[in-house]
């Protein structure tokens, strides 16, 4: 089965068709989203600027890390349960979304970024825990996390708009290609 | 007794060339949610102290005081791109209760942080007291009623 046919059959069960339909549900699942997103992006936003000497730097890393981790964590699962009920809502237009796919790969880069952090310099923390200057590999990784959080609000704002949607056409062959639209050819 | 003043701002240049742009509200929307997110964290992470949560070894003060030039950027920020997705649909926002109703918290939300939280987050103790605890709870609720009622503009 391919992810559109997945996208299909999910768009035809009854729970997408209710999320879709409802009116107070669909906003209001958004609206956590949002919520948890203030949480989520903003805490980690903490942890970001920590590493890169920004704020709090009297506080050991790994205090920052280790107090708001939980708390990030919790955002984050959160944010990944009313982002898929969003997604369960709308499946087949948000799966050929130009944006969404952006999401998605900014998102695997986000925790590739998390896992070298993780297992690489934070690792030897205890050696510049407080030191006045983090690591460049610190640094680095705190960077790589904004922009791509940063990145990740905007492309998920812009799946709202339909500039780029399948069902408009003609789009440039990137766009189609990219959205995995299937163009029925020119009579 | 106030539309005539948002009929008025409708004309206004800066929201007309919003509106005659297909990339420019959310271009500026996007901005205004990630100064959202950047806000969140730096009223959050005060509130969670506050509450005897995050970062509780720390004083009160301490916290504050590092998270306050952040929280006064993103509130800037917010305020510059909340000012022209406002100028570019008033007379929508006049009718939309979601929009009076972010108004009004927002102002007692600026008011409270910058009065009573402010003075309550001075405290240079370590332990805390039931008075933070309802200082921490009380701004978090009206930042999330604050932010909950943004998005909301959105779907009316």
């Amino acid at each position: 089965m391919s992810l559109l046919a997945f996208c299909e059959w999910l768009a035809a069960t009854s729970g997408s068709i209710a999320l879709h339909e409802s009116l107070y549900m669909y906003p209001l699942i958004e609206s956590v989203h949002v919520l948890a997103l203030c949480i989520f992006v903003g805490l980690a936003t903490i942890l970001d600027l920590r590493l890169l000497n920004k704020v709090l730097r009297n506080v050991p890393v790994s205090q920052v890390a280790d107090r708001l981790l939980p708390w990030t964590i919790t955002g984050f699962v959160v944010m990944v349960m009313t982002g898929s009920l969003l997604f369960y809502a709308i499946p087949i237009r948000t799966y050929q979304s130009v944006w969404f796919r952006g999401k998605v790969i900014m998102l695997i880069l986000a925790g590739i970024n998390v896992w070298i952090f993780h297992s690489g310099i934070y690792q030897r923390v205890s050696g510049w825990d407080m030191a006045g200057r983090t690591p460049a590999a610190a640094r680095r990784a705190a960077l790589a996390s904004l922009l791509l959080w940063f990145g990740i609000i905007v492309a998920g704002r812009f799946i709202a708009y339909n500039w780029f949607d399948c069902d408009i056409q003609p789009q440039s062959k990137f766009v189609n290609w990219f959205a995995g639209c299937i163009v029925p050819p020119a009579q | 007794m106030l539309l005539p003043y948002f009929q008025w701002l409708e004309q206004f240049w800066l929201g007309r060339f919003i509106v005659e742009s297909n990339w420019l509200f959310p271009v500026i929307e996007s901005v205004h949610l990630i100064a959202l997110a950047v806000l969140g964290g730096t009223v959050v992470i005060v509130d969670m102290r506050l509450l005897g949560l995050g970062l509780k070894h720390r004083s009160v003060s301490e916290v504050a005081r590092e998270a306050r030039p952040w929280m006064i950027l993103a509130v800037t920020v917010m305020i510059a791109t909340g000012l022209p997705l406002f100028l570019s649909e008033p007379i929508k926002c006049y009718y939309s209760p979601a929009f009076w109703v972010k108004m009004w918290t927002l102002a007692a939300a600026l008011l409270y942080t910058f009065t009573i939280r402010t003075r309550v987050t001075r405290s240079e103790r370590v332990q805390n007291t039931a008075r933070q605890f309802l200082v921490g709870a009380l701004s978090i609720a009206l930042w999330f009623t604050v932010a909950a009622a943004g998005r909301w503009i959105g779907f009316s």
